[in-house]
This record gives C-alpha cells, sequence and structure tokens, in this order.
C-alpha cells in the first residue's frame, strides 16, 4: 500500500512541479502577434491585387502565417514567390495556380476620360494623379499593374499594356545546355508535384 | 605551387606578389607591332545614347540639324554619364531606336548623322595648355564634358574615377597598358605610336589626384611597348618617380583588382573601389584621351580598335570614329562575307558574341574578331558533367570556388551563391576556359547576377508599393475620423436646435 | 580526466548516437534538409539531452531508488523530457519563429526521440556518476549534433548537383546516410587501451 502512495506521490509532486515551472516559462515567452506573418509580407510583391481572393497583400500573410491559406495564391508573384513562402513555411510547395502574367502598366486613354476620379480611388498604391473634371494620369514607374481601376471607370478608357523591357534590365538567360535544363527542372518538379 | 604556399611566401616578402590562378591562353596577337591606320570615314555614323556604365544620355540635336565634329549631340541625364558628340560633320538623318554591340541584341535611342565629307571640327573647347596651374575640378569638369569612359573595355564614366576624396587620398596612380586579351593589340599599338601623349596625360592625371607616383604596367609580351614608354620617360623631367614595371604574361593581369594585388600588394575589398587603398587605375587608351580633351580641346570621337581573328583576310588595328558601322570597319580589312563567321566584340575571353555586323561602334569596342566557325565551336562544344577536378578554383584570379557557384545558380539558389561571394567573380572566362567538361561557368553566373539583380529590383519596387499603400490606408483612416469628428460636431449642433435631429445623423451613419 | 576525454571521444565518435547506436534516426533525417535548421536543432537537442540526462540521474538516484520506484523509470524520465522540450519550443517560438517553423512537428517529437531517452536509461544501466552521466549526454548530444550538421551540408550540395531521377530525394539520403555510418565505423578502435 505505502508502494501505490509513493509512486502517486512522488509522480504527482514532480508532474506539479514541471507544469508550474512552464507555467512560468509560458509567462516569460510569450509571443505576441504572429511574428511569421510579417516576414512573409516581406516576400509578396505588394501589388496589393487581391487576386488571392484577400483585400491586399498583409492580410493574405497573416492567412498564410495562420495556415488558413495555401502559400500559392499569391498570382504577381509567380513560382517565386511561392517556392520562398513554402521554403519560410516548411511547407511542402504547390503548383501555382495560375501563371504570372507580363508584368503590365496601366494606361488612360486621355482623351476618352472623363475626369470622375472613380479610379483614383480604385489604386491601392496612389499611382493615378487627376482631379474631378481633368485627365488622369498613371505614373508608370509607381503602378504595380493591379488592374484594380480597369473595373471602375464607367467609360472603359483604361489599358493594361506589357511594361517595356528595358536594356538595363534584361538579364542573361540560363545557358541553353542539356545539363543546365536538368539541374533545373528539378526545381520545377519539385514545386509542382504537390 | 599550391596557392596557399604561394600566399605565405607573398606575404613574408619571399616572393614578388601576383594576384592568385590566371591561365596562359594562346596569345593570337597577330596585329601585334603594325602600324595603325586610319579607317575612312563611313558614310552614315550612328551614335547610341548610351555607351558607358551609367544613365543614358538624351539627344540635344533635331533631324535636320547639321552638326560638327566633336559637338556635344547629347546630354547625361544623371550623374554617372557622360555625354556624346558627333564623330564627324554631317547631318542628323533620324532618331530612333538602333541594335547596338550588347547580348541582348535590343536597341536603345541613338541619332544616325550622315557624313557630309567635310569633318569639320568643332571648335569650341579651347584647349587648356597651362593645366599645371589648373584646379583639378575645372579639369574634371573638361574630363566629363569630353565624354570620357574606361578605353578598356567597362566605360566607367572617367570623371568619377578622379574625384578627390580627402579621406581617401590616391598615392600611386597605375597605368594600365596590360592588355591581357588574346588577340588584342589596340592599347600595344597606343603606346608604341603615342607613347609621348600617353605620358602627357599621365601627368595631368597625378596632377588631378595630387600624386607623384605611378607605376606603368605592361606585359613582357610587349616588351618593345615598354622599352618605348621607357625611353619617352626618361625624355621628361617632370615624371621622376614614375616606373615601368614589365609583368610576365597570364590572363586576366589586366584585371583592375588582380593588376593592382600584383604591383603594390594590397587587395581592393570586396565592395570597394581601388580609390578605398588609395590607387588609382587608368587605361593606357583612356589616358591618351584625357591628353586629347585637356590638351587638344578634343572630345571622345575616335578609339584604336583591333580588326582581327582568324577569319580576318587582313588583320590590323584601325583608329575608327565611334558610330561607324562594324560592317564598314569589318570591309576596309577584307571582310565582307558573313557566313560561317562568328563575331566577336571585344577579346574572346570577356566580349560578346554579336548576331550581325549592323552595328555602331561604340566607346567601349577595343577589338572586332571574326572566327571561323569551327573555331569557335572548338571553343563551344557542349556540356559535360563536371568531374570535380578542380581546375576552375585553381584559375579564379578572385578565389572562388566556380564549379558550386555553377550548380547554386543553375538550381537558383541565389542567396547561397551570394554568399560564397558571387559577385566578386569579375566574369574574365579562366574558368570556363580550363574546364575540361566545357561548363559554360561564366554564362551561369551571369545568369545568376542578373536574377539576383532583378529580384533587388522587384524588392525594392514591393517595398515602395508597401510604403504607398501603407500612406494610402493611413490616409483613408485619417479622412474617414475627420469626417466622424465633423459629423458629431454638426450633429451636437443639431442635436442643442431640435429633437429629432439625432435620428437623422444615425441614419447618415448607416449610410457611410 | 582520462577518463572524460574518453566518454566524450566515445560518446561522440566511436559510439556515435545516430551512426554506429541507430538512435534518433527521424530527426538526423527529418532536419537535415538546411544547414540553418540542422544547426538549430542540434542546438534544442543539445539543451534537452544534457539537461535530461543529468535530470533523470538526480531523480533516479534520490527519488526512485531511496523509495523502491525503479518500475516508474519510464515514465518519470519521459516526464522530464517532456517538460523540457516544451520549455525549449516556447523559448524557439519566443526567439526565432523561423526556426520554429521549420523544425515544425520535429521539435515536439524530440520527447520521443530515442536518443534522448536511450542515453537516460543507458546512464541507469551503466550505473554512472552524476557527473559521468551529465557528460555522456552532453556527448551523444554533440556526437548528434556533428552528424546531423555534416549530413545537412552533404543534403545541400547533393540538392544542386544533377542526380540521376532513380536517386532523387529519398533514396539518395538514406544511401547518404549509410556512406557516413560507413565512415563512422572507421571510428572504432580510435581508442586503444
Amino acid at each position: 500500500m505505502a508502494g501505490l502512495l509513493y509512486a502517486l506521490l512522488s509522480l504527482g509532486a514532480f508532474a506539479l512541479l514541471a507544469g508550474i515551472i512552464l507555467a512560468i516559462a509560458q509567462k516569460v515567452f510569450h509571443v505576441e502577434g504572429d511574428p511569421m506573418a510579417e516576414k512573409i509580407d516581406a516576400l509578396l510583391p505588394q501589388t496589393q491585387c487581391g487576386q488571392c481572393g484577400y483585400p491586399g497583400c498583409k492580410p493574405y500573410a497573416a492567412a498564410v502565417a495562420g495556415h488558413e491559406a495555401d502559400v500559392n495564391h499569391c498570382v504577381p508573384g509567380g513560382e517565386r514567390t511561392m517556392l520562398a513562402i513554402a521554403d519560410l513555411m516548411g511547407v511542402e510547395p504547390k503548383a501555382v495556380e495560375q501563371e504570372a502574367a507580363a508584368p503590365m502598366v496601366a494606361f488612360i486613354r486621355e482623351d476618352e476620360c472623363i475626369g470622375c476620379t472613380l479610379c483614383i480611388k480604385a489604386c491601392p498604391v496612389d499611382a493615378i494623379v487627376g482631379a474631378p473634371k481633368q485627365y488622369h494620369a498613371i505614373i508608370a514607374d509607381h503602378c504595380t499593374g493591379c488592374e484594380l481601376c480597369v473595373e471602375p471607370c464607367p467609360v472603359d478608357c483604361i489599358d493594361m499594356l506589357v511594361k517595356p523591357e528595358l536594356i538595363e534590365h534584361w538579364a542573361w538567360p540560363l545557358p541553353e545546355t542539356r545539363r543546365s535544363r536538368i539541374g533545373h527542372e528539378r526545381r520545377e518538379q519539385h514545386a509542382g508535384h504537390a | 605551387m599550391p596557392a596557399m604556399l604561394r600566399n605565405l611566401a607573398q606575404r613574408l616578402g619571399m616572393m614578388a606578389h601576383s594576384f592568385v590562378g590566371g591561365i596562359h591562353p594562346p596569345q593570337h596577337k597577330l596585329s601585334a607591332g603594325l602600324k595603325s591606320e586610319l579607317c575612312p570615314l563611313a558614310p552614315l555614323h550612328i551614335m547610341p545614347m548610351k555607351q558607358h556604365i551609367g544613365v543614358a544620355c538624351s539627344p540635344l540635336v533635331a533631324v535636320g540639324d547639321r552638326v560638327l565634329r566633336g559637338q556635344k549631340i547629347a546630354k547625361s541625364e544623371g550623374y554617372v554619364s557622360v555625354p556624346v558628340h558627333a564623330p564627324t560633320s554631317g547631318r542628323v538623318v533620324r532618331i530612333g531606336d538602333h541594335a547596338i554591340p550588347h547580348p541582348s541584341g535590343m536597341g536603345i535611342p541613338s541619332i544616325f548623322i550622315e557624313t557630309d565629307g567635310d569633318d569639320a571640327v568643332d571648335e569650341s573647347l579651347a584647349p587648356l595648355a597651362d593645366w599645371r596651374s589648373m584646379e583639378p575640378a575645372l579639369l574634371r569638369e573638361r574630363v566629363r564634358m569630353c565624354g570620357l569612359a574606361g578605353l578598356g573595355g567597362a566605360v566607367f564614366p572617367t570623371f568619377i574615377k578622379l574625384v578627390q576624396d580627402a579621406r581617401f587620398p590616391i598615392e600611386t596612380v597605375i597605368l594600365n597598358g596590360i592588355e591581357c586579351e588574346p588577340w588584342l593589340t589596340s592599347d600595344h599599338c597606343l603606346m608604341l605610336e603615342y607613347a609621348d601623349e600617353i605620358l602627357a596625360g599621365l601627368a595631368i592625371i597625378m596632377h588631378m589626384v595630387k600624386t607623384d607616383a605611378a607605376i606603368i604596367a605592361i606585359e613582357d609580351n610587349k616588351a618593345d611597348a615598354a622599352a618605348v614608354l621607357q625611353q619617352a620617360l626618361e625624355a621628361r623631367d617632370d615624371l621622376a618617380d614614375v616606373r615601368v614595371v614589365v609583368l610576365p604574361t597570364r590572363y586576366p593581369q589586366g584585371g583592375e583588382k588582380q593588376l593592382i594585388y600584383t604591383l603594390t600588394g594590397r587587395e581592393v575589398p570586396a565592395g570597394k573601389l581601388p580609390m578605398h587603398i588609395g590607387v588609382l587605375c587608368q587605361n593606357v587608351g583612356t589616358t591618351r584621351a584625357l591628353y586629347q580633351a585637356v590638351m587638344q580641346g578634343r572630345p571622345l570621337t575616335e578609339r584604336m580598335v583591333t580588326v582581327s581573328g582568324d577569319a580576318m583576310p587582313r588583320p590590323g588595328n584601325l583608329l575608327v570614329r565611334i558610330g561607324t558601322p562594324m560592317r564598314h570597319v569589318f570591309a576596309q580589312r577584307g571582310l565582307d562575307v558573313f557566313e560561317q563567321v562568328r563575331l566577336l566584340h571585344g577579346g574572346p575571353m570577356m566580349g560578346e558574341l554579336l548576331r550581325h555586323p549592323d552595328l555602331p561602334v561604340v566607346k567601349s569596342t577595343n577589338g572586332m574578331l571574326a572566327m571561323r566557325e569551327p573555331t569557335f565551336m572548338a571553343a563551344h562544344q557542349p556540356e559535360q558533367p563536371c568531374i570535380r577536378c578542380g581546375h576552375c578554383s585553381e584559375a579564379c584570379p578572385a578565389g572562388l570556388v566556380p564549379n558550386l557557384l555553377a550548380d547554386q545558380c543553375r538550381s537558383d539558389q541565389f542567396e547561397r551563391a551570394e554568399s560564397y561571394n558571387l559577385f566578386d567573380c569579375i566574369e574574365c572566362g579562366a574558368c570556363s576556359y580550363v574546364c575540361p567538361s566545357h561548363i559554360p561557368l561564366v554564362h551561369y553566373f551571369r545568369y545568376g547576377k542578373g536574377q539576383i539583380a532583378q529580384q533587388r529590383r522587384e524588392k525594392h519596387f514591393a517595398e515602395e508599393s508597401r510604403g504607398r499603400s501603407e500612406a494610402r490606408e493611413m490616409r483613408i483612416e485619417q479622412e474617414k475620423q475627420a469626417r466622424a469628428a465633423r459629423r458629431s460636431s454638426v450633429r451636437a449642433a443639431h442635436v442643442g436646435q431640435s429633437d429629432d435631429g439625432s435620428a437623422d445623423a444615425a441614419g447618415e451613419e448607416k449610410k457611410d | 580526466m582520462t577518463e572524460i576525454v574518453l566518454i566524450m571521444l566515445s560518446a561522440v565518435l566511436v559510439n556515435n548516437f545516430v551512426l554506429t547506436k541507430f538512435l534518433g534516426i527521424c530527426p538526423f533525417l527529418g532536419t537535415s534538409g538546411k544547414v540553418e535548421t540542422a544547426i538549430g536543432m542540434s542546438f534544442a537537442v543539445m539543451f534537452v539531452m544534457t539537461l535530461a540526462s543529468a535530470a533523470s540521474w538526480l531523480i533516479q538516484e534520490f527519488v526512485l531508488v531511496p523509495l523502491g520506484l525503479e518500475y516508474l523509470q519510464t515514465i518519470f524520465f519521459i516526464l522530464i523530457i517532456a517538460a523540457l522540450v516544451q520549455f525549449i519550443e516556447m523559448m524557439i517560438h519566443k526567439t526565432s519563429p523561423v526556426l520554429y517553423q521549420a523544425l515544425g512537428i520535429f521539435l515536439p517529437l524530440i520527447t520521443t526521440n530515442c536518443a534522448v531517452l536511450g542515453v537516460a536509461l543507458l546512464n541507469v544501466q551503466q550505473e554512472q556518476t552524476f557527473v559521468t552521466s551529465a557528460l555522456y549526454g552532453f556527448g551523444a548530444a554533440v556526437g548528434f549534433a556533428l552528424v546531423l550538421v555534416l549530413f545537412s551540408g552533404l543534403r545541400e550540395r547533393i540538392e544542386i548537383s544533377p542526380v540521376p531521377s532513380l536517386f532523387k530525394g529519398s533514396p539518395l539520403t538514406l544511401i547518404t546516410a549509410g556512406m557516413m555510418s560507413l565512415a563512422f565505423m572507421g571510428f572504432s578502435g580510435l581508442v586503444k587501451i
């Protein structure tokens, strides 16, 4: 009988001690907010386009960090962003649903613009300038190509144009050799197999 | 000798310094010792708006304008930029895109000048004969105005190198007459024929950076040039502290960082400039152009170009006006059929392959090579698996591990490649040259560097967009609060007047 | 002094827990994808293993043996290890969220890491003293860390090499582990007494 008592008491006491220590540790190491969301947000292209189904890049980052959203919903970011997020989160990469299109910029056909300011209100990065009843213009260097201004325009005078390629931004392609492709396809398979 | 032992011996002073790695490719300097010739004027000159590293220029002339040789036709639009000058007199016939010697094959805005044959010179810049009494800043402005950029091939604006920084006084000027690329002999030719002008240019540079010490570095395959320069040096009494140093031929001796280490035993730290260790390095061609800019008031409109290659009927060194179509230059030396011929801009190690000869000679054109197809293909065989022989690491003058870097670049592990100092690679091509598996290592590095640059650009843009988006949200929030505050003050006033006002205000709020 | 050196040498190299005793294989394979992760895991395991072997010796000596409760050994030891793991999990979550993400499920799995419980039980079996058992725990953890970091370095290199598709992924990982084990077998007979 005494043996049973000792066993129960010692185990109980020890468990209690461990519980107390852990409770204190929880107070000391309490984590405020979700630091992962910020790190994911830093990887996103910040177009604020909402194509992921969330109202902007930050909400999507928070959703991914909270395991509510998959890593593959950022359309403008494409495969590279998906891989970076998957790498950070330590989860299996998933195939991106939609190929990232070539970078676009919005362009307003000025003679058709009626100066309604609706696009100005829609632009998430303040890249459209203009005043009521005046022509609006897009600051091409600030435009993220999110297309959010196209829908509100009542006269359909906004075109999405492919961003012109600059010689300064030209980058060497991967060498066209058999071996370079072998090495490279590994990553693509890696991205596609999930 | 193993690199480590050699390094130790150098540090202990038992051995002269010399950069690590390097290779000894066949020289093929067919045009060495040949007298330079003037390339006849072409009927049309094409002047690209960007021939230097930095910001592109914008045209100052309009279609139909008459221009004179040396007239400024495009002004620089930023600090790291130099203007462009008309190469000869004529009429502007078009301003529009034209392909330039660039691996992308893309075009940039260019000014097309139809030659009138007079070759009338714009005399607006006066020679500065009394440069010795002039402020370096004034001379520097002259160098900038004359459009000087490093003629060794890197075309970095020369005036920026001459900026004096009190924190980093220049102790030694190095005159780079190495010309380590095979085939090329343009600097060699300049040194043989214009030794006096080069030394005069050197004297001006030394005056501008306020130093007395200079080293003229020449490889031992150009002993005649070294002798000529030595002789010219002895004839001058103002360059007492200038030495001519003859170095054993090894590629890439002419790389700025490699040459500085060999001559001074000091390494330029990663991401720093020679200025930071008190050294200024100038190419002999640039130095001569500087002499012309200061002493003759002549902007950069002409440069020495080696026209060579095993498919070239008559190799030679030509003084070519910048903007001359390459087809015209090749034709001067008997090459006008380009079938089974590969054209290179620059040397075989660092130059780029040209898709066609309809490109203008630019400020960076130190050589134009025409290679027979079989010769070219022999040097560009299909890539084989890496056998880890380590020859590339031994050849690398920057002390990198090329095979590992190439693997990292190939599999898009750019962060890791950067941590293995990808950006210290000078793209000299020594690793690709020695690779028994014909792996185009440098190509992989260029790919990696390009991708990293693109990622940085995207990241920067994303940061800016985030800032703009956050600023907008903050503004909307503030406006909302301001509206609410205004409304509540209106409501307070309203409530004071009548009792049913609160219901109205509530309805208004709901609408919002 | 000789004893201390011998214990360390034995635990780290000759009787390496992972490669010669086959203990702690799951984090060895699971967290060796990246060197950074492997280093993080190594420190976590070092912390848990050293403290667990010291604490379990104390419990064994001053609680279990005097009260005749040796039959409760396993649950007591697991309790100690679980508490320690919980503690380090909180600590890593606070200090390095990225490492926390990267380690994922392998972090709480240290609890049932056979290497950790193994070192505690081996200490009891071999009737070590307090100092030697703590040292043995630390040495075993260093051995684990050594092979984990080496292995992750190898895996990183393999990942960027073009390998036959037949071997891609787990097969080559296991083959590499086998080769490393082969190499570590070379340490047997390192010390002659």
